[in-house]
């Protein structure tokens, strides 16, 4: 454990969710994987990672009773509060809905829909791939250009306002967003060796007592 | 735009990393930790560990591995061997694994495949299929488990089509023809198994020089390729078949980025 600022992965039991926390403990946060609404509460900054599928995501989230706490958490992040980071599904799950699971309503803090990738490639995409950094500001600051990172997905997000980033797939994809404080990757930071942990270096580093 | 993989694949035992790994600096060549982090360092894209102990009592020390592994490595990787259960591998995730392969539990109960994706996500599911020519079989290549000893008759195409329909979220295809040759992939079966599945598709068995890498990603339309011994050996690193294969316009990630 350091002595870095709290940072709370929220474990609703999916997939793997440990290499999220031991990431951001390499970057300096105190990380903890939890469903514990104080330690939530205390946290300096949340972390909403998600493999899967859309509706599952969403239903874990329910029956770990965090639903509500993860959609306040974000809604405070995009007003410029506590800062939200939100990965893979965890940041689709921000969106109002998904292709995927179309009766499974989304956290609804970012508008747009989730739509299946298409335009000629294999789907899902699983690899690695070149970012198009359109705000490289805090969480995408300092990485090299056309920043290269780990994607896994089937789906993703329309791009829109709060999009910050893309990668080019058949189509160009959303590859991150934000509102204020709070943000969205589709990529995986926690396996994107070390550029990947710039991102999340740069997260921590936005938190009070983040060095 | 669609870029290859490279997989270096680790066969380990009781927690070691076992056959032959050869660098000659490492202070420990069968410490699965250390050589995962030097492939990280080289430019691997993902690592396979094959999980090959026989004996059912040291799952706790491929577990601990894992969890080791995830602490000091920041690229995906993939457990397979001896997974027969959504909670082997719920034991094998919660540790740190990005993805488990199955094979002989899965050509056995097929029905594992959809369970572990219901579980866990098609993107965890990796089913391992070892293919062997046979003129008998519809596509002239069947299936073999049990590590490549136990032939079922089952046809590679169909099998591997059958997988990726019940959930499976990649096909690692080797060949027990090519395995161990060093003449290269088995490009027809490579061909004939992309060709039916939707889903990516890793290339094993038989690499021997950085030429094998290209003709894997070229001809045999592979997403990913596999190989063990030409790394392992300290022949090739991987930052060295990462430039080979973008000099022949194979799209990459280059080593260091």
């Amino acid at each position: 454990m350091t002595d870095g600022p709290p940072v709370a992965v929220l474990d609703y039991g999916i997939g793997n969710l440990r290499s999220a926390q031991k990431a951001l403990q390499r970057m300096g946060a105190n990380a903890a994987l939890t469903a514990d609404r104080d330690r939530i509460d205390e946290a300096a900054g949340i972390v909403l990672p998600g493999v899967g599928a859309f509706g599952r995501c969403l239903a874990a989230l329910d029956a770990s009773g965090l639903t509500d706490t993860a959609r306040e958490a974000a809604v405070d992040a995009a007003a410029g509060g506590r800062p939200f980071l939100g990965i893979c599904v965890g940041m689709q799950m921000l969106f109002d809905g998904s292709d995927e699971s179309s009766g499974s309503q989304g956290l609804g803090v970012i508008e747009g829909r989730v739509r299946r990738i298409t335009g000629g490639v294999k789907c899902p995409q699983m690899q690695w791939n070149r970012l198009d950094i359109t705000d490289g500001e805090a969480l995408l600051a300092g990485l090299p250009e056309g920043a290269w990172m780990y994607f896994v997905h089937g789906y993703a997000a329309e791009i829109g306002p709060a999009t910050v980033a893309t990668c080019e797939y058949g189509t160009p994809l959303c590859a991150a967003v934000r509102r204020g404080n709070l943000w969205g990757v589709q990529f995986h930071p926690e396996k994107s060796g070390r550029t990947g942990l710039k991102v999340l270096g740069n997260f921590v580093k936005s938190l009070p007592g983040g060095s | 735009m669609r870029t290859v993989r490279v997989i270096p694949c680790l066969d380990v035992d009781g927690g070691r990393v076992v056959k032959g790994v050869n660098f000659v600096d490492l202070r420990d060549a069968g410490d699965p930790v250390e050589l995962a982090r030097r492939y990280d360092d080289e430019g691997a894209d993902e690592l396979v560990f094959l999980d090959i102990t026989a004996s059912s009592d040291s799952r706790e020390t491929t577990i601990d591995m894992v969890r080791h592994t995830a602490e000091e490595v920041f690229i995906p990787f993939t457990v397979g061997g001896g997974i027969r259960s959504v909670e082997d591998a719920r034991a094998i995730l919660r540790a740190g694994a990005d993805k488990v392969s199955v094979n002989t539990a899965a050509v056995e109960r097929p029905g594992l495949i959809g369970e572990l994706a219901a579980e866990f996500g098609e993107q965890c599911v990796v089913v391992a299929v070892d293919g062997r020519r046979n003129g008998e079989t519809d596509s002239g290549f069947e299936v073999f488990i049990h590590g490549g000893r136990t032939p079922t008759g089952l046809d590679a195409v169909g099998w591997a089509t059958m997988a990726d329909q019940m959930g499976a979220g990649e096909i690692l295809l080797t060949s027990m023809d090519s395995d161990g040759t060093r003449d290269g992939f088995d490009i027809p079966m490579l061909l004939a198994v992309g060709r039916a599945v939707g889903v990516p598709l890793i290339a094993s068995g038989g690499v021997g020089n950085l030429d094998h890498l290209v003709a894997g990603a070229v001809d045999g339309l592979a997403d990913a390729v596999l190989a063990a011994s030409i790394f392992h050996f300290g022949e090739h690193t991987i930052a060295a078949a990462k430039a080979h294969m973008a000099a022949a316009g194979v799209a990459v990630r280059p080593a260091g980025s």
